[in-house]
């Protein structure tokens, strides 16, 4: 691993390879060798970290992992300066029996390190978060001095604050104001490329979906294309998989579920099941995501669906978290709306998550596609990767352990006078390109 | 009087003891728990059992309890599993939040308020009269995200008057020495911040206030419609008092127990926060606090948050109780 880059911001030291090492030995050791009573993963993936030369380190693993390249973009793998990890007590913390483990050191809340083209200024919590231009940036300076994050959790209260010129700019932007934003001259909307997929889970340990015929049922009965006309605002497409289609491994050759509630019909007779069929189709309230930004309209119309097709359905609606959540991985809900934003790019980040092992909130044991997507996770060789996630992806949409059926563009919304934001999939950006000429 | 205060004072500790076993059984009655919350999506039972662990959550119920009722004796309520920040500290931030809006909020629909029931009760049955109950009606009735996102509408996007959501401009700087804005921009001597703040509660101030101002002038007008009505007041005409002294001193002087009691009380209400105006307006105060901290399932939060809140109702509603000996010198307590 190379570095091409050579300060941080705060301590003006050069980034070399025993501060890399240190980082990853101090912060991902413990996964490596938990401490006696410590619960972490049964292996760790991550097994040492050494520097072998002055701009290199060597990371061990204790299996292979394709994934794990793609996977350092995260920021959660980004490296601070030991020398302030150290200084700020970033480690440090009381443990007391009434109050539990309360960090005492400053390191994440006042002095953070990087090599970023902005450094942390100062935190009003449930205010403000700013960040002033890093003059000794190694790449493109940034083009602004100041950058403020304001939280404002009102979508209303976002639009307003944009439309009087108190923020410049702002993300997840709700449908019914798309046409608002697009409508004012003073106003632009961006696209953040579809890197997230919206589904209708389905729990094959409640019967009768553990028979195909059924899931397939429910597959023709649901009229995607109708939900993402309706209620996506031009911004979503109909997904016929479990990940987006930009990322490698994506097979356009999947089995295809038209709407066809007669089909829908045929399919539960061929499974011997009673008409109509009761299920329980969860949904969660109080929360909005960039695929479902309206869970219960998508659920309405899916039920409309479904009823028409041969199924009686029960809603159940519960608060996102931890309620939904919780009773959705505990295997309880037969039917539920779920989805997924990936967090770096690579299959493994979705299709792996998903179906990887045995989950109670898909019910179900199949070995072939456990096996293929194990085999995919650690073949180095990217056009063979790609093909076993392509042959995965076939094999899943055969066996349909849900229905996918929609990505969406998240949209951003600025002052049309800003200029240069790149909007990246994961929500990444630098905003050193950024300028604000004429705001 | 000092009986009744150190009466009242004692009386909080069965009060707030109650209400912690209240709290305490309720929020854990609540399906999930905070480590699922904290988790998200992808939470491992490992992971869960960790975050139980921690804050002591896998412990037996009665020692839970007891654990937090040490942390209340030493003044403060635990740490914030959502942020691993002390609850003291939070309260810190989010309380002058609240009060700072619930101060401008009474002090409108109390300047508004009472000359409002005031005249409307001395023009009893006539147009200003009935203006006022209609307006009074709306005041009540309407919703009041509604009247603030409506507010914002017409005084901040269309006009460009006012500023739409936070406390503060961000490219003003202030020291915050007591996260009171207006009180910091003062002793710190910032202009420019000063009126900042001010102009940041003009709109929040007039959303949450309306309410209050519509329950102050209906009691103001009931109030002084009953004074009016009492012989000393005809005396004091008939003595040949001016009419402004006679309001002053005999009638408003008279109404005011009611209408101090209703302050009291709207006062308490304002001071647990306002949830739909602060999240209307992006105000970081109590009432976002505590409702983010019921989604989170946040527990030293929650028992902290509405522990506080009980003993502020308390304390103002004594010093309502307080205040009637002072309008009223034949009140006596004992």
């Amino acid at each position: 691993m190379c570095f091409n880059f050579d300060r941080w911001y705060n301590f003006p030291a050069p980034l070399q390879s025993p501060s890399a090492s240190y980082y990853w030995q101090t912060v991902f050791g413990g996964f490596a060798n938990p401490a006696e009573g410590s619960p972490g993963p049964d292996d760790s993936l991550y097994r040492s970290c050494e520097a072998t030369d002055e701009h290199t380190v060597t990371l061990n693993l204790t299996r292979p992992s394709a994934s794990f390249l793609g996977a350092l973009a995260l920021t959660n793998f980004t490296i601070a300066s030991p020398k302030a990890l150290q200084e700020f007590g970033a480690d440090e913390g009381t443990v007391d029996e009434e109050t539990g483990f309360r960090p005492t050191g400053t390191y994440g809340t006042e002095h953070p390190s990087g090599t970023g083209p902005f450094k942390f200024e100062s935190w009003a919590r449930g205010d403000r978060l700013v960040l002033v231009r890093n003059d000794d940036y190694w790449g493109e300076k940034a083009k602004i001095e100041r950058l403020i994050f304001r939280p404002i959790p009102d979508n209303a209260a976002r639009l307003q604050a944009l439309q009087t010129g108190e923020i410049q700019g702002y993300d997840l932007v709700e449908p019914q104001d798309m046409e608002t934003i697009e409508n004012d001259d003073s106003l632009q909307l961006l696209d953040r490329p579809a890197f997230n997929v919206g589904y209708v889970g389905i729990t094959q340990s409640h019967e009768p979906l553990g028979q195909l015929e059924v899931r397939q049922a429910i597959a023709h009965a649901l009229n995607r294309e109708q939900v993402v006309t309706d209620f996506y605002a031009g911004r979503g497409e109909v997904a016929h998989a479990f990940m987006p289609p930009d990322l490698f491994g994506y097979a356009e050759d999947v089995q295809q579920y038209e709407h066809d509630p007669e089909r829908a019909r045929e399919l539960l007779q061929q499974a011997g099941v009673q008409t109509p069929v009761e299920l329980t189709f969860c949904y969660p309230t109080d929360v909005s995501r960039p695929y479902m930004p309206d869970p219960r309209r998508n659920f309405e119309a899916f039920r409309a669906n479904l009823e028409e097709a041969g199924f009686r359905i029960t809603p159940r609606a519960l608060p996102w978290s931890p309620d939904y959540l919780g009773a959705v991985d505990e295997g309880n809900c037969p039917l539920y709306l779920l989805g997924w934003t990936g967090d770096f790019a690579d299959p493994d980040n979705f299709l792996g998550t998903f179906f990887q092992t045995q989950q109670k909130a898909w019910g179900f044991e199949n070995q072939e596609i456990f096996d293929i997507l194990d085999r995919a996770e650690v073949e180095p060789e990217e056009d063979a990767r790609t093909e076993l996630y392509q042959e995965a992806n076939r094999l899943i949409m055969q066996f349909l352990p849900g229905v996918p059926y929609v990505h969406t563009k998240p949209a951003l919304a600025f002052q049309a006078c800003v200029e240069g934001y790149e909007p990246s999939p994961v929500s990444l950006e630098t905003f050193n390109t950024v300028t604000l000429e004429g705001c | 009087m000092l009986r009744f205060v150190v009466r009242r004072l004692l009386l909080l500790v069965p009060i707030l003891l109650g209400l912690s076993i209240l709290v305490f059984m309720w929020i854990r009655a609540l399906p999930g728990g905070p480590a699922q919350a904290l988790l998200g999506e992808r939470a491992t039972e490992q992971a869960v059992e960790q975050i139980e662990r921690q804050y002591g959550l896998d412990r037996p119920l009665h020692e839970q309890y007891l654990a937090y009722l040490r942390t209340v004796g030493r003044a403060e309520f635990g740490t914030s599993i959502a942020t691993r920040r002390p609850v003291t500290a939070e309260l810190k931030e989010r309380f002058p939040a609240t009060i700072e809006l619930a101060i401008a909020a009474m002090l409108f629909s109390i300047v508004v308020g009472i000359p409002l029931g005031f005249v409307a009760a001395k023009r009893h049955g006539g147009v200003l009269d009935n203006a006022s109950l209609v307006a009074s009606l709306i005041g009540i009735s309407i919703p009041i995200f509604f009247l603030a996102i409506l507010l914002k509408y017409v005084f901040a996007v269309k006009l460009g008057l006012l500023p739409t959501v936070g406390r503060l401009s961000v490219l003003i700087d202030l020291e915050r020495k007591t996260n009171f804005y207006v009180l910091d921009a003062i002793l710190t001597l910032n202009g420019a911040a000063l009126v900042d703040a001010l102009k940041h509660l003009v709109l929040p101030a007039i959303a949450l206030g309306t309410i209050p101002l519509a329950v102050v002038a209906r009691i103001t007008r009931a109030a002084v419609l009953d004074v009016l009505n009492e012989d000393y007041v005809r005396t004091a005409h008939a003595k040949g008092l001016g009419p402004r002294i006679v309001d002053a001193r005999h009638v408003l002087r008279n109404a005011m127990l009611p209408i101090s009691t209703i302050i009291g009380l709207q006062t308490g209400l304002l001071l647990s926060g306002a949830v739909l105006t602060e999240t209307v307006f992006a105000w970081p105060g109590m009432g976002t606090w505590l409702v983010d901290a019921i989604r989170a399932r946040n527990y030293p939060v929650l028992q902290g948050g509405i522990l506080f809140v009980s003993v502020v109702f308390v304390l103002v509603n004594l010093i309502v109780d307080i205040t009637y000996a002072i309008i009223n010198p034949r009140i006596r307590y004992s």
